[in-house]
């Protein structure tokens, strides 16, 4: 990445509405900003949706970024995690090949990730792990080799460590 | 008892203050309409068309201070508006735009005449909805003036749809909105207050630039008493005219690209430059990294995505203008008047705005005509291009909401409709309308509203025949190559006026001036169509060319080698 563009996880604490995501996405999409990764459910106040979003940029246009979010009506918080103390997690389930020669290493693999085989076929197993992006990146990588049919991950999502919120 | 949605509306409406509404009917605001149709405290204007509609609500925000209330059908209606939403947006003005829409169950059907109003306008609004319950009418009404209204002032656009319009509802009045997702600042930091206070103590050679933001902010007189009692100059934005009377000894003019030669001098040299409600654009920086580059920046502004959004600021001040100035000025002690006041004069002196003066007529010549005809009272609304920049540069505003004009997006066409709203806002003022030959044509239309309510504008058409601001650039920039701006084909705009029941007028000679603006000012029962055929290749100078600097700054036209 060039310099300047670091990888940012900016959360925000929204109003569950209609229409609310296309107001936060749109202030990244008219800046030409990608998304990679997005997460957004209802907290433990059913009134309020969380949004995980991370995306590389440059400091200055993200920071520019967030002040408008900030504006946005709907948006009730917004917290910039990059650089704090969290906890992160990502779920993925990975439909890899698994022809009967391959199955003890691949499960040999789950274990050592502490994942989980949660469905099977004649030639496939359906893995479900969970943990940071990194090790996420890990055992998709390792899978890889056996052939993947088809992966799906939740996006990244983040809390501060500790009591504070 | 119950009622119905629209009548809910309109209640609501009147219930925020809303005097005029400036509008166009159709078919899924029909029952809209039909309840305005009973309400005797709303005067409906009928504009030819909603972007006309837009902007003369618009205009009456910027003339009264207050919320400006627009109307328009579903689909086609709707999409007119955009230009004028967008026009209120890049300025910071407070509307509430209405839209008819298809019925809740037709949403997304491609009914006939549905278009998806709040998804296009979400980058161009400050907020909007899509009423889709009717039980919500009277709290989104209320948020949505209470929006439009505080903080940083901008157009909130409530869609609504038939059904919504036509339910029974029980109408309870809603006055006070609490929104935990909306907190405008209002009050300064205090700290940041009293290191603003010392840094002005402390300057050699402050200046003050002000923008749109104190006039909205009512901060005038507060403005104005700190560069009284500081003597600091003042240089205002296009949109700030008028925050300091540009008689005052204090005042430089506007500062940027066609601001005064003086006014950006003082901002090149200064120490200390007090920004207040102004957004550093990019036609008023230039070049950025030479921009006030000796000086220490006080940034005070409403809006904390201003700060620092493009130069760097040592003390920011987020907060309402009018209440950050009340509380810095208990801070400020009297200075007296410096040699960097001298100094600024002197280039004032050395190079002052002026124009030829060879028996051709020359707009700057018209304009301080109008000046002086109108006693500097007049309200004035301004069109986009080089009327537009000789208008900031020769008309000398005396009160704020005086001069009103597109900023942010520049906007052709603006003019007319706005001066229709300004008039509406100021029966009490003699309203300018200086545009150009270009602009007019875009909303020539509206000059039917303004015959029909019969409001006296005095329409100034400064005629070069030419997309004159265009040209220049091509002239200057482009190796003289007129693609596309020549204007000589145009309609006769005395027979035009005629047409619509206007009065229309043709000045050629600079003699014949003052004659026509003072028959103009004596007609008090319809609009007075102004042809004023200037000098056409007339340039406006000073000028910075775009993304430069001071140093390239170009007081009158090339000589030719
Ligand atoms: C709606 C719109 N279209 C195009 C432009 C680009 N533009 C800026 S100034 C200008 C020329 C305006 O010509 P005229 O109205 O005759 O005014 P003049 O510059 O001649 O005083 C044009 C085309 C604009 N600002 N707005
Ligand atoms: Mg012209």
């Amino acid at each position: 990445m060039p310099k300047n563009i670091i990888q940012h996880t900016i959360t925000t604490l929204v109003e569950n509405r209609p229409g609310v995501l296309a107001r936060v996405s749109g202030l990244f999409a008219r800046r030409g900003f990608n998304i990679e990764s997005l997460a957004v459910s209802i907290t433990n106040d059913p009134s309020i949706s969380r949004m995980t979003i991370v995306v590389n940029g440059d400091g200055n246009v993200l920071e520019q970024i967030t002040k408008q979010l900030n504006k946005l009506i709907d948006v009730i918080k917004v917290i910039d995690y990059t650089d704090q103390p969290t906890v992160e997690r990502e779920l993925a389930m990975i439909k890899v090949n698994a022809e009967t020669k391959n199955r003890a290493e691949i499960m040999q693999i789950v274990d050592i990730f502490r994942a989980k085989i949660i469905d099977i076929s004649e030639k496939t197993f359906t893995v479900e792990v969970t943990g940071s992006v990194a090790k996420i990146d890990a055992i998709e990588a390792l899978l890889e080799s056996h052939g993947i049919q088809e992966m799906v991950r939740t996006g990244k999502i983040v809390m501060m460590r500790g009591a504070n919120g | 008892m119950k009622i119905t949605g629209a009548q809910a509306l309109i209640r609501s409406l009147c219930n925020h203050g809303t005097e005029v509404i400036f509008g166009y009917p159709g078919g899924q605001i029909l029952p809209i309409y039909d309840a305005l149709y009973d309400c005797e405290d709303v005067q409906h204007i009928l504009m030819r068309h909603e972007q006309g509609a837009a902007h003369a609500a618009d205009a009456y925000a910027r003339a009264t201070g207050k919320v400006g209330v627009c109307f328009a059908t579903s689909g086609p209606g709707a999409t007119n508006l955009v230009t004028g939403i967008a026009n209120a947006y890049m300025d910071s003005i407070p509307m509430v735009a209405i839209t008819g829409q298809v019925r809740t169950t037709s949403l997304g059907k491609d009914a006939f005449q549905e278009a998806d109003i709040t998804g296009i306008t979400m980058p161009i609004t400050k907020h909007n909805y899509l009423l889709k319950n009717p039980k919500d009418i009277a709290r989104v009404i209320a948020e949505a003036f209470y929006i439009a209204s505080t903080g940083r002032p901008g157009p909130v656009l409530v869609d609504v749809p038939m059904d919504v319009s036509l339910a029974q509802v029980d109408y309870v009045p809603v006055d006070k909105v609490e929104l935990r997702s909306y907190k405008p600042t209002i009050a300064g930091h205090p700290i940041q207050i009293a290191k603003a206070a010392k840094a002005i103590a402390a300057a050699e050679r402050p200046v003050i630039y002000a923008g749109g933001g104190v006039i909205s902010a009512d901060a005038s007189e507060e403005l104005v008493e700190l560069a009284e009692r500081t003597n600091i100059l003042v240089t205002t934005t296009l949109l700030g005219k008028g925050a300091i009377p540009e008689t005052h000894p204090h005042s430089l003019g506007m500062l940027g690209m066609h601001g005064t030669a003086y006014a950006n001098y003082a901002v090149a040299h200064c120490d200390l430059l007090v920004a207040i409600g102004a957004r550093f654009d990019d036609r008023v920086t230039g070049k950025l990294d030479a921009f006030a580059k000796k000086a220490k920046v006080i940034h005070i502004d409403v809006d904390p995505a201003e700060v620092g959004k493009t130069v760097h600021v040592d003390i920011p001040i987020v907060g309402d203008c009018k209440k950050i100035l009340i509380e810095l000025l208990k801070h400020i002690r009297p200075r007296e008047e410096s040699t960097w006041n001298k100094q600024v004069m002197q280039w004032k002196t050395e190079y002052p705005l002026k124009y030829t003066n060879d028996g051709e007529l020359y707009p700057q010549f018209v304009i301080e005509e109008i000046w002086d005809v109108s006693k500097g009272d007049a309200v004035v609304v301004v069109d986009v291009g080089q009327h537009q920049m000789w208008a900031a540069q020769y008309y000398k505003c005396t009160f704020p909401k005086q001069f009103i004009t597109s900023g942010g997006l520049g906007t052709m066409g603006f003019s007319l409709p706005a001066a229709i709203g300004a008039q509406v806002a100021r029966p009490d003022k003699a309203v300018f309308n200086i545009v150009g030959d270009g602009g007019i044509q875009m909303t020539i239309q509206e000059l039917m509203p303004a015959v029909v309510h019969k409001l006296p504008i005095k329409i100034v058409i400064m005629n070069n025949q030419y997309l004159g601001m265009v040209r220049q650039w091509q002239e200057l920039f482009w190796n003289k190559r007129y693609s596309s701006v020549d204007l000589t084909a145009q309609p006769d705009f005395i027979k035009l006026a005629d047409a619509y029941g206007a009065v229309g007028m043709k000045i050629e000679k600079p003699e014949d001036v003052r004659p026509a603006l003072l028959k103009a000012m004596e007609i008090d029962d319809r609009p007075t169509v102004m042809d004023f055929r200037i000098a056409r290749e007339e340039n406006v100078f000073p000028m910075i060319p775009a993304g430069q600097s001071i140093e390239e700054m170009m007081l009158h036209r090339p000589k030719i080698k």
